[in-house]
C-alpha cells in the first residue's frame, strides 16, 4: 500500500486545536503557579525545626515523585468521586497536577536552600538585615535564581505531561487529537500536527521562561552570566 | 455484581506488575542502545551529525510521551503497518527514553575534565580510543546515579503504555475497576505496588549521587 498523507481534513479542525492548546496552557499555568508555591512551601517544611513537619514533607515528595502521574489523577478523580464530591474532569486535572508538580519543585527548591552558604547567611545578620530580609534577599531569590532553569525545566515537563490529563477526559490537546482522529480517520496525521504544536508549546514557554528570568533576576541581566 | 477483591485480582495485578518491570527493561535496553548512540552523535565531530541527533532530542523532549504512543499505535496502522500493543509501547518508549539518556549521557561525557582528552590526544591515541579508554569509561561514573534516577521515570512512564491497552500494573488495575467499582481501594493498591518498584532506585540514585560526590572531590583536579 502506498503512503499517502492528508493534513487538510485535519488542518481543517485548527479552532479545536487551538481551544486544546489553550487548555493545555491553561492547565499547566495553574499548575504551575499554585504547584510552584506549593513547593516552595514544602521545600521550607523540609528544613523546619520540627521534625514532625520535615517528615510530613518527605513523606509528600516521596509519595508523589514514586508513583505514576496517571495513577495519581485516578485516585483523585475517581476518590473524590467516591468521597460525594462532584468536580469536572479540569478541576480534577488541574488539582492532580498541581499536587504532581509540588513535589518536584520542593526537591528542586530544597537543593538551592541547601546551597545556599551559611556564612552568606551570618554575614547578612552582621548586617542586621530583619529575619524576614535575610530570607527574601539572601536565601529565598538567590535559591530561585540558582535552580531557575532545573525549575523551568520542570515546568515545561508539566506542561507536556498534562496530556495524561486526556485519560479522565479533560477536553486538552491530546483529548482534541483523540476526537479529531476517530472524526478523521487520519490519526497518524493528527497526532504528527499535535505533536508539533506540542513542540512549538515548549518552546515558547522555554523563552516566556528566559525572559521572565531577566526580568526576575536583574543580577544574571546585568552580568550576563549564571550565578 | 460487584464482587470483592480477591486472590485472582492480585494474582492478576501481580502479572500487570511484571509486565511493568518487563516493559521498563526492554525500554531501558532499547532506550539504552538510542541514547548511547544519540549521545556519541552529540559530540561527534561532524557538525551534521551533531544538528541531526541535536534535532531528535529536541522533537522528542517536546513532545508528550502519550502522544508518541497514540502516534505509533493509532497512526501506522492506516499507513498500512500492524502494530501490536506490546511493539507500539516498547518502540515508543525506546524513542522517548533514548532521548533523554542521549542528553543525559552526552552531560556525562562533557563533564570529563578537558585535560583528560588532550592527555589522550598527547599520547597519540585515535579518537576511537580516546572515547573508549579514557573518555567513557569516566563518564560512566559520572552518568550512574542521574541514570539509575532516571529508571524511576522509566517505570513510572511505562504506565502510559495503558492507553494503547497493553496490559500492566496501570491497566490491570483499570480492568479489576472495571468488574469491581472500587477504585479508590484499586488505585491505591496500584500505586503501593510502582512505590515499591521505584522508591528503591530513587534511594539508590540518591546514595550513589552522595558517594559520587565525595570521590570526585577527590579526583579533581585543582
Amino acid at each position: 500500500m502506498a503512503l499517502t498523507l492528508d493534513f487538510s481534513a485535519v488542518l481543517e479542525r485548527w479552532p479545536s486545536f487551538l481551544d486544546g492548546a489553550l487548555l493545555t496552557l491553561e492547565l499547566a499555568g495553574i499548575a504551575t503557579v499554585v504547584g510552584g508555591a506549593l513547593g516552595g512551601v514544602a521545600a521550607i517544611g523540609r528544613r523546619s525545626r520540627h521534625a514532625a513537619l520535615r517528615r510530613l514533607c518527605e513523606v509528600y515528595v516521596e509519595a508523589i515523585r514514586n508513583t505514576p502521574l496517571l495513577v495519581q489523577i485516578f485516585l483523585v478523580y475517581f476518590g473524590l468521586a467516591s468521597l460525594g464530591f462532584k468536580f469536572s474532569a479540569v478541576t480534577v486535572a488541574a488539582l492532580a497536577l498541581t499536587i504532581n508538580v509540588g513535589a518536584y519543585t520542593t526537591e528542586i527548591v530544597r537543593a538551592g536552600l541547601d546551597a545556599i552558604p551559611r556564612g552568606q547567611i551570618e554575614a547578612a545578620e552582621g548586617l542586621a538585615l530583619s529575619r524576614a530580609q535575610i530570607y527574601r534577599h539572601v536565601v529565598l531569590l538567590p535559591a530561585i535564581e540558582r535552580v531557575y532553569p532545573a525549575l523551568t525545566s520542570q515546568f515545561v515537563l508539566l506542561m507536556l505531561a498534562s496530556s495524561v490529563t486526556s485519560q479522565i477526559s479533560a477536553e486538552e490537546l491530546t483529548a482534541v487529537a483523540n476526537y479529531i482522529q476517530s472524526d478523521t480517520y487520519r490519526a497518524f496525521e493528527t497526532y504528527i500536527v499535535v505533536a508539533l504544536v506540542y513542540v512549538a508549546l515548549s518552546f515558547l514557554m522555554r523563552a516566556g521562561f528566559w525572559t521572565l528570568g531577566l526580568v526576575l533576576f536583574p543580577r544574571r541581566r546585568r552580568l550576563g552570566t549564571p550565578l | 455484581m460487584n464482587g470483592s477483591l480477591n486472590a485472582n485480582h492480585l494474582l492478576f495485578l501481580g502479572q500487570g506488575a511484571l509486565w511493568t518491570v518487563g516493559l521498563s527493561l526492554i525500554a531501558l535496553i532499547g532506550g539504552g542502545a538510542v541514547g548511547f548512540l544519540v549521545a556519541l552523535c552529540r559530540v561527534s565531530g561532524v557538525r551534521a551529525v551533531r544538528v541531526a541527533s541535536s534535532a531528535y532530542v529536541q522533537l522528542i523532549q517536546g513532545t508528550p510521551l502519550l502522544v508518541i504512543m497514540f502516534l505509533t499505535f493509532f497512526g501506522l496502522p492506516p499507513l498500512g503497518f500492524s502494530v501490536s500493543p506490546l511493539a507500539a509501547a516498547g518502540a515508543s518508549l525506546t524513542i522517548y527514553v533514548g532521548a533523554y539518556l542521549g542528553e543525559i549521557w552526552r552531560g556525562a561525557i562533557q563533564s570529563v575534565p578537558r585535560p583528560q582528552w588532550e592527555a589522550a590526544e598527547g599520547l597519540a591515541l585515535s579518537r576511537t580510543q580516546r572515547m573508549a579508554k579514557v573518555i567513557l569509561p569516566q563518564a560512566v561514573r559520572i552518568a550512574t546515579p542521574p541514570t539509575v534516577g532516571f529508571m524511576v521515570q522509566i517505570v513510572k512512564n511505562t504506565s502510559l503504555a495503558s492507553v494503547v491497552g497493553f496490559v500492566e500494573l496501570a491497566r490491570a488495575g483499570q480492568i479489576i475497576n472495571n468488574s469491581l467499582f472500587e477504585p479508590f481501594l484499586i488505585y491505591a493498591i496500584v500505586a503501593v505496588v510502582y512505590f515499591a518498584l521505584c522508591f528503591p532506585l530513587s534511594r539508590l540514585s540518591q546514595r550513589l549521587e552522595r558517594r559520587g560526590a565525595r570521590g570526585r572531590t577527590t579526583l579533581m583536579p585543582a
